[in-house]
């Protein structure tokens, strides 16, 4: 048939050529010579990570200057110690912030699922393997709870979130009867994370081996799958990745089933960090966990950042409050510089997004 | 011509919101190799009438035919599937990521073997070297510039990556809706010419838009809907631009001055016919 001829022909006929990169075809012109701030701008706006790996570069060398122990292995092994759970939580932070939505709940599905690993083991005397299992499962459930709610009954993620954090808490509350579950009644696995192994003479936890572990992970999913490219589309333009072929709502929730996941292997490192499980631990993660996200470069607005600005955006924090202590300044001040540092980082975020005419 | 099968074709379409009559009997057909523009003021039923062929919604009643096969299409990725590519207005491209991630977007190739099928590793390089070689096929993007982000191209090169993509997997033909609604006069310039290398490259296209000059510069044929149907089917070479306003918009009725003798040759795939009715019927 004539058509499927000239279907045929279309992919061996090369453009006219007169009609090339001519005057008239839109080529993209390369950049031209322009001023400093919008060369910087041009940095930023390619590799959003580069201002945090900047900053956590900037309060180590400050700190190293100002307080003498700061750079000691066993000080630097500290701070990474301090890092685990919320770096963990920014993980699954992430992770929703870049579909344009946020998790008000990871702090509570962790501490849910900390209190069902360590319940189940200490008083219900299930083997240690299968409590932590069961842990995941409940996290990831509470994930699957909020996914559902986001991309079915199209609730704002912020307000279902809201919702949950309350109802997974309070279930934490119920189950637990507001007890705290000593480490010494739980089973080895449960505590393993807070093990440490010598690197030399720092001492570094297993957790946060997994945590860097779960970091790689997830850094390929963002950038080496189509699942990642998905994520990106998602928080970008939810209608034009759906109008292109995008799953949305199975990448939102599939976001969401992941990051009730993770937060309960933060729930796992949580348990192992503070060498038992409380119900009431953890009480400030939510806020940190957006902050090192937000720290950390990725847009609020979504479709923007990458997991690893994330780490950096949680060791700057653990590596300013850190520092301020051993350089002898008022906790206080640790909130305050804080606090500094988020309206920083998306005042420049903002200035990033805009697009240059 | 008279032989030819339509690529698409559709009769009697007609869809309903509630007591509203969106399509109330719409025919259509799009010939092998032709730019066709669909023309219509608001509320013609165009917009309805590219959603039932995109796929986007359900005709009530009505007959869609590709390629002389009767077909059935229950959402954009069906008709997609089908090799029917559509651009949408606004929405056409997501800008944070970069135009070979766009072009492939939804389908994503997989490396090959266990990076692919276990670690479900994309085929970066086979996306780079795909996507250069379609925007350099249409003659829209100098080499270097495949891994840059969509959002630092102007909105005429966006366009471009749209009508790229959709040129690039489209085996059958390509829906563009309003393309040059949001572009400045060069850029659209631009753009219209990208169309026109793509029917030349062999895929017909159809073509929306309320931009009278730009419809008459592209297309081959002009279909016009009025009230939720086909009134009448035009070209530019017989047709002036306010001749078509005027059947548009109601002020000339169908018939009057012989347009259903056009619409009857369109209908019999009749092109050369159309054009020598219409010359008769001037002289």
């Amino acid at each position: 048939m004539a058509e499927e001829h000239r279907r045929g022909l279309r992919r061996l006929i090369p453009a006219p050529q007169g009609a090339g990169p001519s005057p008239g075809t839109g080529g993209i012109e390369a950049a031209e010579a322009r001023g400093l701030g919008a060369r910087i701008h041009d940095i930023l706006h390619a590799n959003a990570v580069i201002g945090p790996a900047i900053v956590l570069l900037l309060a180590i060398l400050v700190f190293s200057i100002t307080a003498d122990r700061f750079l000691e292995p066993r000080n630097l092994s500290l701070i990474v110690q301090q890092v685990m759970v919320v770096g963990t939580l920014g993980v699954a932070q992430t992770l929703i912030i870049l579909t344009a939505g946020i998790d008000l709940s990871v702090g509570a599905i962790m501490v849910l699922s900390s209190i069902v690993m360590a319940k189940l083991s200490a008083d219900s005397g299930v083997p240690g393997l299968l409590a932590l299992l069961i842990g995941f499962g409940v996290g990831t459930a509470c994930g699957l709870i909020n996914g559902l709610l986001v991309t079915r009954l199209r609730l704002p993620p912020f307000i279902v979130t809201l919702g949950t954090l309350n109802v997974f808490f309070a279930l934490n509350l119920y189950y637990s009867k507001s007890e705290t579950i000593r480490g010494v009644d739980m089973p080895d696995l449960l505590l393993w994370t807070g093990n440490t192994f010598n690197l030399g003479d720092t001492k570094i936890t297993y957790g946060s081996l997994l945590m860097l572990g779960l970091y790689g992970v997830i850094a390929y999913a963002l950038s080496s799958t189509a699942w990642g490219r998905h994520v990106y589309a998602v928080g970008d333009d939810a209608e034009a990745a759906r109008l292109s072929g995008v799953r949305t709502n199975r990448v939102v929730l599939s976001v969401y089933v992941l990051a009730g996941l993770i937060c309960a292997v933060a729930g796992w490192f949580l348990i192992g960090r503070i060498a038992s499980a409380s119900p009431q631990a953890g009480g400030t993660a939510n806020l940190d966990s957006i902050t090192a996200v937000v720290i950390g470069g990725t847009s609020l607005f979504g479709g923007r950042g990458l997991v690893v600005g994330t780490l950096f955006g949680a060791l700057i924090v653990g590596v300013l409050r850190n520092g301020l202590t051993q350089s002898g300044v008022d906790v206080l001040w640790q909130d305050f510089a804080v606090g500094i540092l988020i309206i920083v980082a998306v005042a420049i975020d903002q200035w990033i997004r805009k697009v240059k005419a | 011509m008279n032989e030819t099968t339509p690529i698409l074709q559709a009769r009697g379409l007609v869809k309903r919101y509630g007591h509203v009559v969106a399509l109330g009997g719409a025919d259509f057909e799009l010939y092998p190799g032709e730019i066709l523009a669909v023309i219509g003021d608001n509320g013609a039923g165009k917009s309805t009438l590219i959603k039932c062929l995109s796929g986007a919604t359900v005709p009530d009643e009505g007959e869609i035919e590709l390629d002389g096969q009767p077909v059935q299409m229950r959402n954009p990725l069906e008709a997609r599937a089908m090799g029917i590519e559509t651009v949408y207005q606004t929405l056409a491209v997501s800008p944070s990521l970069d135009i070979a991630s766009n072009l492939f977007l939804g389908r994503e190739p997989r490396a090959p073997g266990l990076m692919g099928t276990v670690l479900r590793r994309l085929d970066k390089r086979k996306m780079r070297d795909e996507a250069r070689r379609h925007m350099t096929e249409l003659g829209i993007l100098t080499i270097q510039n495949i891994g840059q982000q969509v959002e630092s191209l102007s909105g005429g090169q966006r366009q471009g990556v749209a009508v790229a993509r959709a040129a690039a997997f489209g085996s059958r033909l390509v829906i563009l809706d309003e393309p040059t609604a949001a572009l400045g006069v060069k850029e659209s310039g631009k753009v219209l010419e990208l169309i026109a290398r793509v029917r030349d490259n062999g895929l017909p296209v159809i073509l929306i838009s309320h931009n009278m000059p730009h419809v008459f510069e592209v297309a081959d044929r002009i279909h016009i809907q009025r009230l939720g149907r086909r009134v009448a089917v035009v070209t530019p070479k017989t047709h002036t631009m306010n001749e078509a306003v005027a059947i548009m918009t109601g002020a000339t009725e169908a018939g009057v001055h012989g347009y259903e003798q056009v619409v009857h040759d369109a209908e019999r795939h009749d092109a050369k016919g159309t054009a020598d009715t219409l010359q008769q019927l001037d002289q």
